[in-house]
């Protein structure tokens, strides 16, 4: 099934207009808001003409320092029927909240825990949110655009930059 | 030898007024031949195991250019070198270790496997203790090594080293008695518990030519020889039955907080072992220091000779094990003792009881 | 026989002990740390700790233009780097849209496939190694020197390759290589009969991982299990036949998959025995992309100038020996990416360890951790 048929089936459940597609940046992906992709997400899993039960990539994303805003890409596939869907949600920076969906997909427990790690989206509900590439005690989201290298952890001088090497 | 030493003080006067000092310095005398055979035993046994497993392994092993040069030639040289680090390496006691119980642990293993060395027969007329009871002696003796090795477990206050001690225990305790079974149809065949009229019994030839040895005697020994030889290799922590040092699991499980001067105890006693389980199934079932070709061969020295080739076989099968196979599981470990050998060794008590009775 | 426990946590569990097993260890693969909960030897749930090898990949990348980020995908999965380094190029020319020539489409499938053989032997090593079998540990290795020596006279490194670029491969294939390679394939093909002697079919072997760490299907596809481990489930499903890229639709092969012939379906003797299998499959594609590669062209007749994308992003994805390789890759029309991430199908597989674990003992653990084949690099990044 293409994009078109599966846009269908979504807009027949949840109305029309329910996505977005920008024709500009890329004429595949479905842009949503973060609640719009709480209500799809389990649509997307249990209907059977649709039937995506894989999730390829979780995708944290930076819109660049002059945009105010976090995005998260969500890559799904379906085994049964081999057709794809790229989803796109943004978010704004000083709120970055998107519902969890591994209670769906269990492959996102961690995908969300390394969005959360780098970039601190805080993912509703997901039940056990937290670092996963970072110490635990990690100030701050590193893949942000915005994002300062911290001078010292726990005492050791870790910014080449400063002249502190004792 | 202790008798030999007591015969031969008697005739010196003044150690015969003291008999209290002529039977320690007898005893004394007779033990310290066991103490050097031992550790040559294990440094010979060390670098056979290394060179076997790096054939097998497609590689070469300890090498060397020659003699005096690191290793010498053919390596021969590494085990003294390992000697040489292990007894110069620092002394480590982790702080929250139990130090009396690490300390004596290493002993306790070292002394089980030391004394059962004290009833093996060379040869007629080449053994340090002569026991009447000499096998039950080196069973008992053989099972006192598994309380070092818990307290060595439980002593290094390491989750790791108690997972290991505690595997072990249940291993060692449970192939005990396959083992102890399986031997019984050579004692009941041979009518004694003593080493040396098994080995007399087991003279002669069967079928003419083929050795009388009492592995060849029934169907049933013969079965009995490999439950007591399987049980040996699960006795000694060797693979396929080392769960309890099982290096990818474990690090080195029961042995791990042990360096230095303590490893290399547990090492000894594990090669000294391997000699024990080894020897025990060459005297008891393939004829100790009998030649294989009966008649010919036969003599004090040839004796000593065929005893140890007859070892250092059992004992280079003992390595094919290990390089060969996976380790088992623990669970399948204790299945196979009380599931399987313990049953095969009754059924090889009652078939030798029967072969004897009717068909002999 | 499978020792699944019901455990009704919340109730009285007697004493239970969390062992750790460490970064450092003989046999994670990797600086991996497992939180293990246990009562007595049965595990009830494991946790496993990342990120001591994180290396800053994807923040790397944003400063790097897109030649200068091929290097750094080597390092990610440094098992398999020619087949990173192959779905990198896959990405950015798909980004690019543009496309490289035959000879170069050839050459970028023998090395990949040669590097899953690589991959491939060091995995079935260590499992082995795992188990407690150190033999066929070596017997891997020494035929894995083989595909390295080829490698180092082809482009100079023994792991690290940085061969397959954007629009071509660095070099091309010096002279006497294909001979070379022709031999190194007649020498390995009955070297995989020695493996099945020696470990696949070996009795103690069978036991240690047969109805071990079954996968269910549902449960692979849910937690992203991809590549060899979801074949050991029985799914068929391999991207160089089910969704091509490149010029793997013109080769025949087969896709193996587990069917539990020696326990359960999806058990670590599948997942095992798949590789194995596998082995002979990258065999006869190497043959085939040997016997029709073209002899002249030049390789570096589509490099790019400069690499500058249109904006855009693109999500490809490969098959790598771990499975679903994935990048995706956002730009803006400059010479650096906006954002690249690597999806490694270590990373997934690594997740659902705790799923299958539950009720195993630690030894069995250790098994199923060597059945999954993972690489720290490429699951830390």
């Amino acid at each position: 099934m293409d994009l078109a048929g599966i846009i269908e089936i979504v807009n027949a459940k949840f109305g029309e207009g329910f996505g977005s597609i920008d024709e500009e940046v890329s004429t595949d992906t479905v842009r949503l808001t973060p609640e719009k992709w709480g209500q799809l997400a389990p649509f997307l899993r249990e209907t059977p003409e649709l039937f995506f039960d894989a999730m390829m990539c979780i995708t944290g994303i930076d819109e660049g320092v002059e945009s105010e805003n976090l995005a998260v890409n969500y890559n799904l596939h379906s085994m049964k029927h081999n057709h794809k869907l790229e989803i796109y949600v943004s978010m704004p920076k000083s709120d970055p909240k998107v519902p969890s969906v591994e209670q769906i997909w269990r492959v996102a427990d961690w995908f969300e825990r390394e969005v959360y790690d780098m970039f601190g989206i805080e993912f509703e509900g997901h039940r056990d949110l937290r670092r996963i590439l970072l110490p635990s005690d990690w100030d701050g989201f590193p893949l942000r655009k915005d994002y300062e290298f911290p001078e010292t952890w726990h005492g050791i001088v870790i910014n080449k930059m400063k002249e502190g090497w004792e | 030898m202790v008798d030999y030493f007591l015969g031969t003080f008697s005739g010196i006067t003044w150690l015969a007024a003291s008999p209290n000092l002529s039977f320690v310095l007898a005893v004394t005398l007779a033990g310290l031949p066991i103490f050097l055979f031992m550790a040559l035993n294990a440094l010979i046994a060390v670098y056979a195991e290394r060179k076997i497993s790096a054939f097998m392994q497609d590689r070469l092993g300890p090498m060397g250019q020659g003699v005096g040069l690191h290793a010498g030639k053919w390596g021969v040289l590494q085990t003294a070198a390992d000697a040489v680090k292990l007894i110069t390496k620092e002394d480590i006691i982790p702080a929250t270790a139990d130090k009396k119980l690490f300390i004596i642990a290493p002993f306790i293993l070292f002394t089980a496997s030391f004394t059962a060395f004290a009833a093996f027969p060379f040869n007629e007329y080449l053994v340090a203790a002569d026991f009447n009871i000499g096998l039950f002696y080196i069973l008992a003796m053989g099972s006192v090594g598994v309380i070092g090795i818990i307290l060595a477990g439980y002593s290094s206050n390491n989750k790791w080293s108690l997972y290991g001690a505690m595997r072990s225990a249940a291993q060692i305790v449970s192939y005990e008695i396959p083992a102890g079974l399986s031997v019984l149809s050579v004692v009941m065949l041979s009518g004694s518990l003593a080493f040396r009229e098994i080995v007399a019994a087991q003279t002669g030839t069967t079928l003419a030519i083929l050795p009388n040895w009492f592995i060849l005697d029934n169907p049933f020994t013969f079965i009995a020889f490999w439950i007591f030889f399987v049980a040996g290799v699960a006795e000694v922590n060797r693979t396929p039955f080392d769960l309890p040092e099982a290096e990818s699991e474990l690090v080195a499980g029961w042995m791990t907080e042990y360096s230095g001067m303590r490893w290399s105890f547990f090492f000894l006693a594990e090669y000294a072992n391997m000699f024990i389980v080894a020897g025990l199934a060459s005297l008891l079932f393939l004829g100790g220091w009998l030649s294989p070709i009966p008649g010919y061969l036969e003599g004090n020295l040839w004796g000593i000779f065929w005893f140890i080739s007859k070892v250092s076989f059992l004992i280079f099968v003992m390595m094919w094990f290990r390089w060969t196979f996976p380790r088992l599981r623990t669970d399948q470990l204790m299945r196979l003792c009380w599931k399987f050998f313990l049953p095969a060794s009754f059924v090889t008590i009652i078939g030798v009881g029967f072969w004897d009775l009717f068909v002999r | 026989m499978g020792v699944v426990i019901e455990q009704e946590l919340g109730t009285v569990h007697g004493d239970e002990m969390i062992l750790n097993i460490g970064p450092q260890h003989p046999s994670t693969h990797g600086v991996l740390r497992l939180k293990v909960h246990t009562d007595g030897e049965i595990v009830t749930k494991i946790t496993p700790y990342i990120g001591y090898l994180h290396r800053c990949f994807e923040k790397h990348c944003e400063n790097l233009t897109y030649e200068q980020a091929t290097p750094y995908t080597d390092r990610c999965d440094y098992i398999g780097s020619m087949n990173n380094n192959f779905g990198y190029a896959v990405a950015v020319e798909q980004l690019m849209e543009t496309k490289v020539p035959e000879k170069v489409e050839y050459m970028r499938v023998i090395v990949a496939e040669m590097n899953r053989i690589a991959s491939h032997l060091l995995a079935l090593g260590t499992f082995g190694l795992d188990v407690g079998a150190f033999t066929p540990f070596l017997y891997c290795f020494r035929d894995r020197e083989r595909i390295l020596d080829l490698f180092e006279m082809l482009c100079g490194a023994r792991l690290l390759y940085n061969y397959i670029w954007i629009g071509g491969v660095s070099h091309d294939f010096p002279v006497g290589w294909v001979e070379k390679t022709y031999e190194f394939l007649d020498y390995f093909e009955p070297k995989i009969n020695e493996y099945n002697d020696l470990l696949t079919y070996n009795k103690i072997f069978i036991e240690r991982s047969a109805d071990v760490g079954v996968i269910p299907v549902d449960v692979a596809i849910s937690y992203g299990v991809t590549g060899p481990n979801l074949r050991g489930s029985g799914v068929r499903w391999d991207l160089r036949k089910d969704d091509p890229y490149g010029i793997y639709d013109r080769f025949e092969f087969d896709i193996p998959i587990g069917t539990g012939a020696m326990g359960s379906v999806g058990d670590c003797w599948d997942r095992y025995y798949v590789r194995v299998r596998e082995l002979e499959e990258c065999i006869k594609i190497i043959r085939q992309a040997l016997d029709a590669l073209p002899r002249d062209g030049d390789v570096h007749a589509a490099l790019p100038k400069k690499i500058r994308p249109k904006a855009g992003h693109v999500y490809s994805r490969t098959e790598s020996p771990r499975g679903d390789l994935g990048y995706y890759i956002a730009s803006d029309g400059s010479d650096t990416p906006t954002r690249i991430k690597m999806r490694s199908p270590a990373f997934t597989a690594l997740s659902c360890l705790n799923e299958i674990s539950r009720g195993w003992m630690i030894s069995d653990v250790i098994a199923i951790l060597g059945s999954l084949d993972i690489v720290l690099g490429e699951i830390d990044r």
